[in-house]
């Protein structure tokens, strides 16, 4: 176990490094800078600005001083929002993000692991065809009707809930469930998918022949299996939760990371799309390996080495 | 295990093979398709969906104006007024005209776009969880390391270099989507290799590219089938959400996602405009997802 959480170690680092490496290059190979959005500036203000930041300098040189500041761990000035710091940017947005892609994968796995046992439970019968209904319904309507919809009902019509903004836990419980409702959908899809197959199983019907409640064959020996194919998904899955939604961020005007990236990479803010991609990179790098470790603690037959 | 075997002859059958299995009458195929047409729920949505189809494919040469007509008179007609079966937009355009060139798009977008993640994930999963060992890590390096970079960040770069191109989407959402099939099929590799029936083709002397295409690829039908209906309205959605970014099909093209999302904006105003393209992306999709769950329970070998 050791070994091998060193050996992923030894793997992520230079994988990280390639990430960046590969992010930086592309975003440069595209056309267009920062500073030629709005109007056109005069050249010799131009060629200023550039080199206050030190884009006059060949690609290869600014590359090596990037890696070289985030080694550091500075990860550079913003190149748009005057007087920020990428890093200032991130731990404004990553809070706020990460609580509500939390809140809402832990509640898509509570319902959505609830409905996919009781679905396969019932394969083909009234709860079953029901269940699987409404989840193929939670994947077919985009976030940006739900959302939406739900704040016409529950915020205007009934005026339970706040429409937007970030203010204490009860502006969380619309972007948590719009966020959460589509997830719901596939998790309890791929529980029935992998509960079906697990409880035609060999060690199923033994642990049916010992007499076991079927509580404990369910919940013990079944789901242990069913949700491999969960694990897999939910490792990425996260990541893209954690570091935000732009729909909702945009719909419920939460100030998350979602926004700032996007509209970096819109407007060339080379900066703060790179120190987001790092972000991201890691938090999906450190999820799969905890993925892999919860799949080789679920399957005994997958040995990690 | 004798249910894995009921593969090989399927698989084998050569040109002398034919007649005994002529005789037998059954090929494993056989008895899928057989299974397939009995579930109720799989046939209908198979005919909805090849009406679908068909709709889109030829609907657009058959409607009264064409998608990108623009009306001043018809302005935020409701539907069934002026020659509207659907209602008009807010530039007077028919939604229904409007709604057939969009399904095609999507259609053509979910099925291109899923096909090229299908082909190139199962081939890469299969070959990493098959070979192991120092290819296997090479090849899910790989795969780490595109899957670290976020989607979003693909799209706008092919973007901003190649300019709005619908081309451009298919292959963004087709090259991010394969990630994700070739490591459930790695995974499912790597649990299938160790079954007795590899074993026992590796024993009989069958080369590993024979094995992998005619003993692990059939048995991954299962998973990867769930995993393609689930693909397919992801793709759409992700189609739809770069739309509600302004940054997918492009205008007057037009999209099922598109269209939603623009509905979503003047919803209180013209509900028509949010109703119609949902119904039918919810009706696309529910189609695909009950064709997918029929077509797992008919392949799967370990049903009977």
């Amino acid at each position: 176990m050791f070994r091998f959480l060193l050996r992923r170690l030894m793997v992520a680092v230079p994988t990280l490094f390639l990430v960046v490496t590969a992010a930086f290059f592309m975003m440069r190979a595209a056309p267009g800078n920062p500073f030629d959005s709005d109007r056109k500036l005069p050249p010799e203000v131009e060629r200023s600005i550039m080199a206050k930041y030190g884009m006059d300098r060949p690609l290869g040189e600014q590359y090596v001083a990037y890696v070289s500041n985030v080694l550091h761990g500075d990860l550079g000035p913003s190149l748009k929002y005057k007087d920020k710091s990428v890093a200032e940017l991130i731990s404004e947005g990553l809070p706020t993000s990460a609580t509500i892609g939390l809140s809402a994968l832990t509640l898509a796995c509570l319902v959505g692991i609830g409905l996919g046992i009781i679905a396969a439970l019932r394969q083909n019968q009234m709860i079953d065809n029901v269940t699987m209904a409404i989840a193929v319904l939670g994947v077919c309507i985009p976030t940006f009707v739900t959302a939406p919809l739900l704040v016409l009902v529950f915020a205007a019509k009934l005026g339970w809930l706040p429409t937007a903004g970030l203010n204490g836990i009860r502006s969380l419980i619309l972007p948590v469930t719009v966020l959460a409702l589509p997830q719901i959908a596939i998790i309890s899809r791929l529980t029935r998918a992998g509960m079906i197959e697990v409880l035609r199983s060999n060690y199923i019907r033994t642990a049916r022949a010992k007499g076991l409640s079927e509580a404990r064959i369910v919940l013990r020996h079944g789901l242990r299996a069913a949700i491999l194919p969960l694990v897999s998904y939910l490792g990425p899955a996260c990541a893209g939760l954690l570091t935000g939604s732009l729909v909702i961020e945009k719909i419920f005007s939460l100030p998350g990371l979602g926004k700032s990236f996007v509209i970096g990479a819109l407007q060339r803010d080379y900066m703060v799309v790179m120190g987001v991609v790092i972000v991201y990179a890691g938090l999906i790098l450190l999820l799969n390996l905890l993925a892999d470790i919860a799949y080789a603690m679920l399957d005994p037959r997958v040995r990690l080495s | 295990m004798s249910q894995g075997f009921s593969l090989t002859p399927a698989a084998h059958q050569g040109p002398q093979t034919m007649e005994r299995a002529a005789v037998k009458g059954r090929s494993l195929w056989d008895d899928a398709r057989r299974r397939l047409l009995a579930n109720r729920a799989a046939t209908v949505s198979m005919g909805l969906l090849l009406a679908l189809v068909l709709l889109a494919i030829v609907g657009p040469f058959l409607t009264p104006f064409t998608y990108d007509q623009i009306n001043k008179n018809d302005v935020w007609a409701p539907p069934l007024t002026a020659g509207h079966l659907m209602g008009a937009d807010s530039l007077g355009r028919d939604l229904l005209a409007r709604l057939l060139v969009g399904l095609r798009v999507s259609l053509a977008i979910g099925v291109v776009a899923t096909a090229v993640s299908l082909v190139i994930g199962v081939i890469w999963g299969a070959t990493a969880g098959y070979l192991g060992g120092r290819i296997d890590e090479l090849m899910m390096r790989f795969v780490d390391i595109l899957y670290s970079l976020p989607f979003i960040f693909f799209v706008i770069l092919l973007m901003v270099t190649f300019g709005r191109n619908i081309i451009l989407i298919f292959l963004a959402i087709g090259a991010v989507e394969w990630l994700t099939m070739s490591r459930i099929v790695r995974g499912q590799t790597l649990s299938l290799k160790q079954k007795e029936f590899v074993e026992a083709a590796r024993a009989a002397g069958l080369s590993d590219q024979a094995i992998i295409t005619r003993h692990i690829v059939p048995n991954l039908l299962g998973p990867v089938v769930v995993y393609v209906t689930l693909t397919i309205p992801a793709v759409i959605l992700a189609e739809s959400f770069l739309s509600f970014l302004g940054m997918g099909v492009q205008e007057p093209l037009t999209s099922l996602g598109t269209l939603i999302s623009q509905g979503a904006q003047d919803m209180e105003a013209a509900p028509w405009l949010l109703i119609f393209p949902s119904v039918t992306m919810v009706a696309t999709l529910m189609c695909f997802n009950f064709i997918g769950d029929g077509l797992r329970d008919a392949i799967d070998p370990k049903d009977r």
